[in-house]
């Protein structure tokens, strides 16, 4: 099981969170146009590594916060995790 | 080729089995091939075999990584079905239907395919209004769909838990009689025996290094084992998908997932078919030694591990169980763990790429095995013609694009809650 750094409540079993995705999607800017290609690339285009992936989390269970992890999907090792508004280094 | 007969089996007894051929050779990688198959599992020997046998193709490598069925082909809970909604998925593998009840004939290898049927258990009056209208779906396109009320359902699966105090009654369920189980192991190697007697050199141990692209085309492949030159090649890598397109500098609507499976000990024949609780993600059929097969979620987040975390096991048989009390009593003897290519729709990509030569066959999520002759069969059509055949018109690679998304279940974007 893993268990996950919450920037705001500390460790915490995996149980109490639910996973959210590639955490590097960036939505077109709003009020632009937006092409086909653009559009394509945010909804459905992902790159899913193998190795380090910055991906979201959310706290569902606890602070209901949302959160990014940085973690590696091949031994599921968590190097990092961070407040929305913070950078992964 | 030596044929598997009757006879063979009694003239080879006289000689303790010891005088057996090779069933595929172990070739060392030539210069150059006209197709390069990556991936020896389901996909890449189906692929191969139909390439050499329907157009006449036999200059073709496949290349492995690890060995041979040891893949997905190996890992998966041997479940072959059609019951699907749209035409698209559903003409596509009721074609692979009757592939598969020809299959151990045809590669003259017993696949054990057994059309014991499979129920989709409903638990809601809206969930059993849906099964009617897959179930009407189903029979327009010519697959057998049979929708059940909960006292028919009983008669197939006594042993589920029909009393009245639980949380999901079972209000009915949607039937396929032709659906069933193989066995997965024998898929492999009956298909990777045929490719290989056709000429098809099967390569194992050889892991892709990089591509060799030049004015937009494929110009061959580089591997652990040497440089093979070649126009086409065939992308059949499941789990590693998005791995080697990295390499090809491509991004695909696919994200790679775990998907775990587990077998309990061995008990008398209890369970006929396939049944699914449709109240959770749970599925189960019995083997013929007796144990138990069970497979449900996947582990929920981004993985490439082959293994699986204990939370998705016990939260799959929390399902398995109430649904079926007995099985509280077993013991599990082994879980394991496989790595999917999951689409954004739930549907597979069968198509043509921007490079000129490069054939991608992806996206099976966690269905893949019951379309591996399908699927092998319309791709070779596809990397041979160099178009794609009509069964596989819809699994295009530009449909999430166009907005022609074949979403089976509905559920979006989220891969991991699919």
């Amino acid at each position: 099981m893993l268990s996950i750094k919450c920037p705001f409540c500390g460790y915490r079993s995996q149980k109490e969170f639910a996973y959210g995705g590639d955490g590097t999607v960036k939505r077109p800017e709003l009020n632009q146009e937006i092409s086909d290609d653009k559009w394509n690339e945010f909804v459905y285009l992902r790159k899913s590594p193998r190795g380090k992936h910055v991906e979201l989390w959310h706290h569902v269970a606890g602070c209901r916060q949302w959160f990014k992890v940085q973690r590696d999907t091949v031994t599921h090792e968590i190097f990092q995790t961070a407040k929305m508004n913070e950078e992964i280094k | 080729m030596q044929k598997y007969s009757i006879f063979s089996l009694i003239k080879n007894a006289f000689s303790n089995h010891e005088k057996w051929d090779l069933a595929w050779k172990d070739p060392s990688p030539k210069k150059e091939y006209d197709v390069v198959i990556i991936g020896g599992g389901g996909h890449g020997l189906a692929t191969a075999y139909y390439l050499a046998k329907e157009h006449k193709i036999t200059k073709v490598a496949i290349i492995e990584k690890g060995w041979i069925g040891g893949g997905n082909i190996g890992r998966n809970t041997t479940i072959i079905r059609s019951n699907f909604m749209y035409d698209d998925n559903a003409r596509f593998n009721e074609f692979g239907m009757n592939l598969w009840r020809n299959m151990s004939q045809e590669l003259n290898f017993n696949v054990m395919f057994s059309p014991r049927g499979i129920i989709n258990l409903a638990h809601s009056d809206a969930q059993m209004n849906a099964y009617a209208r897959r179930g009407n779906s189903m029979r327009l396109n010519g697959i057998d769909a049979v929708l059940l009320n909960r006292e028919e359902v009983k008669k197939i699966i006594p042993m589920a838990d029909f009393s009245d105090d639980v949380r999901y009654p079972i209000f009915g369920g949607l039937a396929q009689p032709s659906a069933g189980t193989a066995r997965h192991d024998a898929v492999a190697w009956g298909y990777a025996r045929q490719a290989d007697s056709m000429g098809v050199d099967i390569i194992q141990n050889c892991e892709v290094t990089g591509f060799d692209v030049s004015g937009g085309k494929i110009q061959g492949v580089r591997t652990s084992r040497g440089d093979i030159k070649t126009k086409k090649i065939g992308l059949c890598v499941a789990g590693s998908t998005n791995v080697l397109a990295e390499k090809l500098n491509i991004t695909l609507p696919i994200e790679t997932h775990l998907l775990q499976a587990c077998v309990s000990e061995p008990v008398k024949p209890v369970l006929d078919g396939v049944v699914t609780f449709g109240a959770g993600h749970f599925y189960i059929s019995q083997s013929d030694k007796g144990e138990m097969v069970m497979g449900g979620d996947l582990d929920g987040y981004n993985s490439y591990a082959q293994k699986g975390n204990l939370p998705t096991i016990q939260h799959v048989l929390t399902g398995g169980i109430a649904l079926f009390p007995f099985l509280s009593r077993l013991k599990m003897l082994r879980t394991w763990g496989g790595i999917m290519d999951m689409s954004m729709d739930g549907s597979p990509i069968i198509d043509k790429t921007h490079i000129d030569g490069l054939y991608l066959n992806c996206g099976w999520c966690y269905g893949g095995f019951k379309s591996v002759p399908s699927s092998g069969w319309t791709f070779a059509h596809t990397i041979a013609q160099d178009r794609v055949h009509e069964l596989n018109e819809g699994f295009s690679l530009n449909r999430f694009s166009k907005g022609y998304l074949l979403d089976e279940k509905g559920l979006g974007t989220k891969t991991w809650i699919s």
